[in-house]
């Protein structure tokens, strides 16, 4: 696969864990946050931290939309395809975050109309195809998705589309870096920055982590490669003592960012006052609404949700966690009452959220022969 | 619970385990879910008191002669996909699962359950298919069973099969023999199947020149026996769940770890990419014509080079080995020396955009 | 978030500008160009995909710089291994690779 098998070069990815190992310095411990959760995730499918030297250590961020997404709002949103004729079609990564009622999966096999869906067109073609029906797009993710979601509403809106609505719970990313920084029991020396957000907001909305926060950050790809530079770039930088944005993307990430996803945004969506997220509270000026002038297509207006507040169970550490403060197998109910096919806490319900991330590719591996001689 | 019963041979009574409150889909899928099922609820009210592994077949004696049977349903949408049919799937998955368990498979009887307001022609359509697919295997259809239920609740169609086949000589296949240093060998590349039916589907709008691998995988089995009888530890063919779920359900059963290298697993390209563009892991994709077998170093290569020589066999690879540790897990490791564990999933692989 | 591949435009649409067909190794779809509007692609282009929709133009010469970049590291330090190696007393000035 071009442009990714490159990036997965076993050699190349030797040479550089070796460069990790001589700027790592050995009586400094070196704590780096990835914000994102793909990056969570690529870690671990990877097997990265294999290759780094003990004292860094890789906090997870929590870029995470799918574990920062309150319980009661997943309610609110299979509250409204409770009602007749009302299709609910989301992401797959939404079919097993459990409601207080259960899953949407759960409500699928209880006779709701519920399906998986790859893309918000494909929500919007179910609308087109199914005009007797009303069809309501579970919208999550960051400044990667909202854009997508911004279009397919602009498109809806031009087509005249009328049995769409959009359900919006888009987060934005700035703000709970903030949360993190703002912490009093976090320490974090550099960020891996998030590759694909920047796609669409570039590299500028960090600055102010490197000018304000003085921390490097490297707003870095998903394969192993990218990883591994974007570590030998806050690394050296580190070393010289420096603070400073660097777009290890560059293939994709253009600095300013993609003007024509922004105006999209800008033309559907505006700033809720603020947004509650799981694990971390309230955030001001952390998610998106939709505009007045596309009230029609917005979930929210045209329907009655219950707006419930659900509160996590107190023994659930999920905002320590989150915040990095805590590693998942050091909650009490890790691998215990909390599993990823009984997820109790945000971390857990997400395949990248850090908990479910940390329980399935990791915390079975015991110590192990590192060489593995060849079998064939 | 009654104390005098008189069927109870005497060992402790059969304690229900399964707890949840409803069936749902997961519970079907082969992984987590299903198994808590069997072993919760079907093991202790079904099974005779016995620590013997749960296997794709029962190998059963009648008074010196050994018979193998095995039972298999099969629910698929579409009916027909590229590759094959539902028709197809019956008769393979059935000698599938009697060859992985060590025999060959000589007669199965099948029963439809049909929804009202099926065109006929697409029942006859897959019955020629399975008719076909008989004959390929050498398998013969000596009776079967009919029902037909109101429209809305069979999909179309169910096909249940139960297969009887002979066991095949020497072989002794436990889970239980299986000892650190057996390699584990995979007939050929995975995803096919289960990616072919996701994307006839059509519901991700995705578009790809994939067929299902569903095949009768007996003749593989028997070039395996003819070179490494003495050597076959243990054979499963990854239906849902994948290899995955197979390798991990060996581990449970054997107590070992499994280590696989994944550079060496066999995969077609569009499976890749699609596994890549949805965020599927290709360990967890069903298949219908591959199977996996443990073998004993000793007779691995001459194993593995039989079975590349057979036709349907050229893509075979020695995929990973039994080691002590992680004992209880399957990792996964890469060229460049990270890893990763791989567990069984709870339920049906789902698509994610994260 | 953000699970995104690199796929090739291997067909566009003359009825549908904002449109394209795209490949992964053989694996075909219609993506939405409308994020990449300001500067479409055009047949051969690599584009990011997310979600059905193009996020971004794949630079080929930044992918090949990079890698550049990477399969270089070490090879200074590696030919200032060299040097040591032969016993020259004052290596400050020699120049390395």
């Amino acid at each position: 696969m071009k442009f990714v098998d490159e990036f997965r070069d076993p050699e190349v990815i030797t040479k550089t864990s070796e460069e990790i190992r001589r700027l790592a310095h050995p009586n400094r411990h070196y704590r780096i946050m990835e914000v994102c959760g793909g990056h969570t995730h690529a870690i671990y499918r990877f097997g990265l931290k294999d290759l780094l030297p003990s004292n860094i250590e890789l906090i997870h961020g929590p870029g995470c939309p799918v574990c920062v997404l309150p319980m009661g709002r997943i309610d609110d949103g299979l509250s409204i395809a409770q009602q007749p004729d009302v299709i609910f079609a989301a992401f797959g990564d939404m079919m097993r975050v459990p409601g207080t009622q259960g899953s949407p999966l759960e409500h699928k096999a209880r006779g709701m109309d519920v399906r998986i869906v790859y893309s918000p067109s494909d929500a919007l073609k179910l609308a087109r195809t199914n005009p007797d029906k009303h069809v309501m797009f579970f919208a999550i993710g960051f400044e990667t998705t909202a854009p997508s979601t911004a279009l397919t509403l602009g498109r809806a809106k031009t087509q005249g589309i009328h049995n769409f609505s959009v359900f919006c719970n888009h987060v934005t990313i700035i703000p709970a870096i903030r949360a993190i920084l703002d912490s009093p029991d976090m320490r974090i020396d550099a960020f891996i920055g998030p590759g694909h957000v920047s796609t669409v907001i570039g590299c500028r909305p960090y600055e102010w982590i490197a000018k304000n926060e003085n921390k490097p950050v490297a707003v870095s790809g998903f394969e192993p490669l990218d990883i591994l530079q974007s570590i030998v770039m806050v690394l050296r930088q580190l070393k010289a003592d420096e603070a400073r944005i660097e777009n290890q993307y560059k293939r994709v990430v253009p600095w300013e960012g993609n003007r024509a996803a922004l105006r999209a945004m800008a033309d559907v969506f505006e700033l809720r006052p603020y947004f509650e997220w799981r694990g971390l509270g309230f955030i001001s000026q952390s998610a998106l609404r939709i505009r007045e002038s596309y009230a029609e297509w917005d979930a929210e207006q045209r329907f009655h949700i219950p707006g419930v507040r659900v509160t996590d169970p107190k023994a659930a550490q999920c905002g320590e966690v989150l915040k990095g403060v805590l590693k998942p197998h050091q909650c009490k109910l890790f691998s215990k009452e909390c599993t990823p096919e009984h997820p109790i806490g945000a971390l857990m319900v997400s395949s990248e959220g850090s908990c479910a991330a940390y329980f399935n590719y990791e915390h079975r591996k015991t110590a192990m022969v590192t060489s593995i001689a060849s079998v064939a | 619970m009654n104390l005098a019963a008189a069927d109870s041979p005497g060992d402790h009574l059969p304690t229900v385990r399964f707890r949840e409150p409803q069936i749902e889909m997961a519970h079907g899928a082969g992984g987590k879910a299903s198994r808590r099922l069997v072993e919760g609820l079907f093991a202790p009210l079904l099974f005779s008191s016995s620590s013997e592994p749960l296997g794709d077949a029962a190998h059963l004696d009648f008074g010196g002669t050994r018979i193998a049977i095995t039972t298999d349903s099969f629910v698929v949408k579409p009916l027909t996909f590229p590759g094959g049919s539902i028709g197809e799937l019956a008769v393979n998955g059935t000698v599938n699962d009697l060859a992985v368990s060590g025999a060959r498979a000589e007669a199965m009887v099948v029963t439809y359950v049909l929804e009202a307001g099926l065109p006929s022609p697409v029942l006859e359509a897959e019955v020629r298919a399975m008719g076909n697919a008989a004959r390929k295997a050498g398998v013969t259809i000596a009776g079967g069973d009919t029902k037909v239920v109101e429209h809305g609740k069979a999909d179309s169609m169910y096909i249940t099969t139960t297969g009887i086949g002979r066991p095949l000589h020497r072989l002794n296949i436990d889970p239980r023999s299986v000892r650190p240093g057996d390699r584990i060998l995979l007939s050929g590349p995975i995803g096919d199947h289960g990616i072919t039916i996701l994307l006839a589907r059509g519901e991700l709008d995705l578009e790809a020149d994939l067929r299902s691998d569903t095949r009768s995988i007996l003749p593989l089995v028997e070039e395996l026996v003819k070179v490494a009888a003495p050597g076959i530890r243990w054979m499963r063919d990854p239906t849902r769940g994948g290899v995955a779920t197979s390798l991990n359900e060996l581990v449970r059963d054997c107590g070992f770890g499994v280590v696989l290298q994944e550079e060496m697993i066999p995969l077609h390209d569009a499976v890749r990419g699609a596994c890549e563009l949805l965020g599927l892991d290709p360990l967890h994709i069903a298949n219908e014509g591959q199977f996996l077998a443990v073998v004993s170093p000793e007779y691995a290569d001459a194993a593995l080079n039989a079975l590349s020589l057979a036709p349907g066999g050229e893509d075979a690879q020695i995929i990973g080995e039994v080691r002590e540790q992680p004992s209880g897990a399957v990792l996964v490791t890469t060229r460049y020396g990270g890893s990763r564990i791989v567990d069984m999933l709870v339920g049906d692989p789902l698509p994610r955009i994260c | 978030m953000c699970l995104a591949i690199p796929g090739q435009v291997v067909e566009l649409f003359a009825d549908q500008p904002t449109a394209a067909l795209i490949d992964v190794v053989g694996v075909r779809r219609k993506v939405d160009l409308g994020l990449l509007q300001d500067d479409l692609p055009v047949k051969g282009d690599w584009v990011l995909i997310h979600v059905g929709f193009a996020m971004s133009k794949i630079s080929e010469e930044d992918a090949i710089d990079q890698m550049r970049t990477l399969r270089m590291l070490g090879e200074a330090e590696a030919a200032m291994q060299e040097v040591e190696g032969y016993g020259l007393e004052d290596t400050r000035n020699t120049k390395a690779s």
